[in-house]
């Protein structure tokens, strides 16, 4: 009995220890291939730094579960990735915590659409076109390929929303790159991505989520698709033939953002300090290629590795940065007719 | 005297009474003690059940955002024709109330229930918030700040949506809206979704239902007629499926049914068709996967009801001459009812509520009800128009479930007489 209560107590005096000396930190992220590579770049190297511990949590995005949480005051997410759209709307809710940028580092060390008030870009990700060589005789060069139905017959794959699609329309139809916001600002120029949409419809293979297009490519189900390029790396690594084509790619950033409310507030600005770090930026860059945020990682990078980054000068010559204030404006009233549309 | 005796009658009347008193009393303590064992039934039931169905009923009219940022404003406006301009005191007490919006998060959510009813006016908000508190002429101020504030449908918006409650998301749910002066119209043909959506959800529900009974009835039948052991088998089965996750389920069917999958090879070896037929992400793969999850909720109902009907029955209508078919459909059949009634009710409405397997088999032109529940709740935030859909799918339930009571009895009446 008394061997017990000492067992006991020696745990609990233990445990208490741990706890003072290690801290515990929830991070939200997407997962799949992004989640590996933050596990590799990011999380692994923190733990044994600091000897705190990451539990590491997947979702989809939905911001649905931060406002829960938020709303009923017990926040146990401490950091999570959240896109464009999400992030600014959150912010204006009070659902995200405003950052102290003298805890991470200076803002003009990063590139500038990284530091936002409630959130700092982790990664530039961009939205491509991509075919399988092994199945395509003449390579695709841009949307209007996408759109050729008679040089290059075949199913496309098209992520269903009316983000980027829109915009892909209209650059198919002729719109340049730089002026795609300007003309899906006005009636006339969504109808005009809404005609040309109606032209490949019936060869459209919708996909939902990121690990669909690749398998299709693959697959041959489809000739090309549109597709996050960071799969497509993936996909790459495992010897599969595809290619990606930049021109007119769409690019945006995956930002941190700590919940309203958070606990460990204070050690989550230590790991995005950490995280968006050169070294730990370049790291990342090398496990998938999706670009640094950090001026000094890029410049961190070999040629071949920089090659199939979004943000390499090359890629992002003819690219479009996504609009996040227009999306946050007329995003619910867009995806709507875009439902309808594709219903019909 | 002739008085009748007062008491050997009232004798009877008290002992009468104060029988019915006792019959009473423990009728009451059986009532007590029924209801105190169905009390944590009854209790659960309302928190899990009754509880949350009333906040979701609530939800879809609720609208506080714009009363509970902006109370001034919407007093201002109380009395307003809507046919030009608010008076000046309007825009006054527009800047004072998002001045102090600008605080908290109310702006915000203001911001998102105002871009409900424009797009673009999340934006006009969050940008004149921040441009908070202003000086002097509060009108030219705020046309300053935004151009957009000297247009009237923006003043219409927050004049129309200045009570608690909002016929907003049910009539969007019905591909209604209101227009600046409240009466209701149908709407713009590129936006009008949900009404297609309510149809194509039934007709998926009774499609799979139809199929799912022409398969399960034979099934069934068969599986009745067989002895213990081997029916056994068959209800086994018929079970295992039943206790796979749906998830598996689906994610077996998209392996068998893709290009290059298990049916289409198959097709093609035996000649049936040259190329590969486009089984998946349209409406035959979505169908073709609910009927197979569905099919246990029709066969268990129909074999327990077959399982007791006395075969002698059938027997004796043939041995008096009928044909075998008409002695199956005459005299069988009908026996059958109860278990068809329960087997078709049981799998419609299942049917309408999926969600996933149109999501993961289908097109764009097979998601259900649900699938846009999910997507307002998850995806675009907007638990008022997620909530009107629920209880739009809610009421059509209910419907359908009263108009199944009103046949179910008609022909109870109608076998009576």
């Amino acid at each position: 009995m008394h061997r017990f209560t000492l067992h006991v107590s020696a745990a609990a005096a233990l445990l208490a220890c741990g706890l003072a000396s290690a801290k515990d930190l929830t991070v939200v992220n997407f997962g799949g291939a992004n989640g590996n590579a933050q596990k590799a770049a990011f999380v692994q190297p923190y733990e044994k730094q600091t000897g705190n511990k990451i539990i590491g949590v997947e979702y989809n995005g939905e911001q649905a579960k931060v406002k829960a949480m938020v709303e009923a005051k017990r926040v146990t997410w401490d950091l999570v990735e959240v896109e464009t759209g999400d992030l600014a709307r959150g912010c204006e809710e009070g659902l995200y915590e405003k950052l102290d940028y003298s805890k991470i580092g200076p803002k003009t060390s990063f590139i500038p659409e990284a530091p936002q008030e409630c959130g700092i870009g982790i990664f530039v990700w961009s939205t491509v076109l991509a075919y399988n060589s092994e199945k395509l005789k003449t390579a695709p060069t841009g949307w209007k390929d996408f759109w050729d139905v008679k040089k290059i017959p075949g199913k496309r794959g098209m992520r269903k929303t009316a983000l980027y699609n829109l915009e892909f329309a209209l650059m198919a139809d002729g719109v340049l790159a730089k002026d795609v916001y300007k003309v899906l600002a006005t009636k006339e120029g969504v109808d005009r991505a809404f005609k040309k949409l109606d032209e490949i419809k019936p060869f459209i293979q919708w996909w939902e989520a990121g690990a669909q297009p690749p398998q299709f490519l693959v697959a041959g189900d489809v000739v090309m698709s549109t597709v996050f390029n960071g799969r497509i790396d993936a996909a790459r690594r495992e010897g599969k033939a595809l290619n990606v084509v930049w021109d007119g790619g769409i690019y945006d950033l995956d930002y941190w953002a700590i919940p309203k409310g958070s606990p460990n507030k204070d050690l989550a600005l230590e790991y995005i300090a950490f995280s968006v770090a050169p070294a730990q930026q370049a790291a990342y860059a090398k496990n998938i290629a999706y670009g640094p945020v950090n001026q000094a990682a890029i410049k961190m990078l070999d040629a071949k590795t920089l090659a199939d980054l979004p943000n390499a000068p090359a890629n992002s010559k003819n690219a479009v940065l996504l609009d996040g204030a227009f999306w946050t404006d007329h995003g619910e009233e867009l995806q709507q007719r875009f439902t309808a549309w594709a219903a019909k | 005297m002739t008085a009748p005796p007062a008491t050997p009658v009232a004798a009877p009347v008290a002992a009468q009474r104060k029988l019915k008193q006792e019959l009473r009393r423990a009728e009451l303590r059986k009532k007590a003690s029924a209801l105190a064992l169905i009390a944590p039934l009854a209790l659960f039931l309302l928190v899990v059940f009754a509880v949350p169905i009333g906040a979701l009923l609530q939800r879809a009219v609720a609208s506080p955002e714009i009363p509970n940022a902006l109370p001034q404003t919407v007093a201002a406006l109380a009395h307003w024709d809507r046919k030009a301009l608010p008076p000046d005191v309007a825009f006054t007490a527009l800047a004072a109330d998002l001045a102090t919006a600008r605080q908290g998060n109310a702006a915000g959510e203001l911001a998102r229930r105002l871009n409900n009813e424009i797009s673009g006016y999340r934006s006009l908000v969050t940008k004149t918030a921040r441009a908070m508190p202003v000086e002097g002429d509060a009108k030219a101020a705020l046309v300053a700040i935004d151009a957009r504030w000297g247009e009237l449908p923006y003043w219409q918006a927050i004049a129309k949506n200045g009570s608690r409650t909002t016929p907003f998301f049910l009539l969007a749910s019905l591909d209604l809206q209101q227009d600046n002066f409240g009466s209701i119209h149908k709407a713009p043909p590129e936006g009008a979704i949900y009404l297609d959506i309510f149809g194509r959800t039934l007709w998926i529900g009774a499609l799979t239902t139809a199929l799912a009974l022409l398969i399960a009835f034979p099934l069934a039948y068969w599986a009745s007629t067989l002895p213990a052991r081997q029916a056994n088998l068959v209800m086994i089965c018929v079970l295992i499926p039943f206790w796979t996750s749906v998830l598996v389920r689906i994610a077996a069917w998209v392996v068998l049914l893709q290009q290059s999958g298990l049916v289409n090879t198959g097709l093609m070896a035996l000649g049936v068709t040259s190329g590969p037929i486009a089984l998946l992400f349209n409406r035959t793969g979505v169908t073709i996967s609910m009927v197979h999850i569905l099919l246990p909720f029709m066969i268990l109902p129909l074999y327990s009801v077959m399982k007791a009907i006395p075969p002698t029955y059938q027997r004796a209508a043939i041995s008096l001459g009928s044909h075998p078919f008409a002695a199956f459909w005459r005299v069988y059949v009908p026996q059958t009812y109860a278990g068809i009634a329960a087997g078709v009710l049981l799998v419609f409405i299942t049917a309408i509520g999926y969600y996933i397997t149109p999501a993961l088999l289908g097109g764009p032109g097979d998601q259900m009800v649900s699938y846009y529940v999910a997507y307002f709740t998850n995806q675009a935030v907007n638990w008022g128009m997620a909530c009107a859909l629920g209880a739009l799918l809610l009421a059509a339930t209910l419907v359908l479930y009263a108009v199944y009571q009103r046949i179910v009895q008609t022909n109870a009446n109608a076998n009576i007489r």
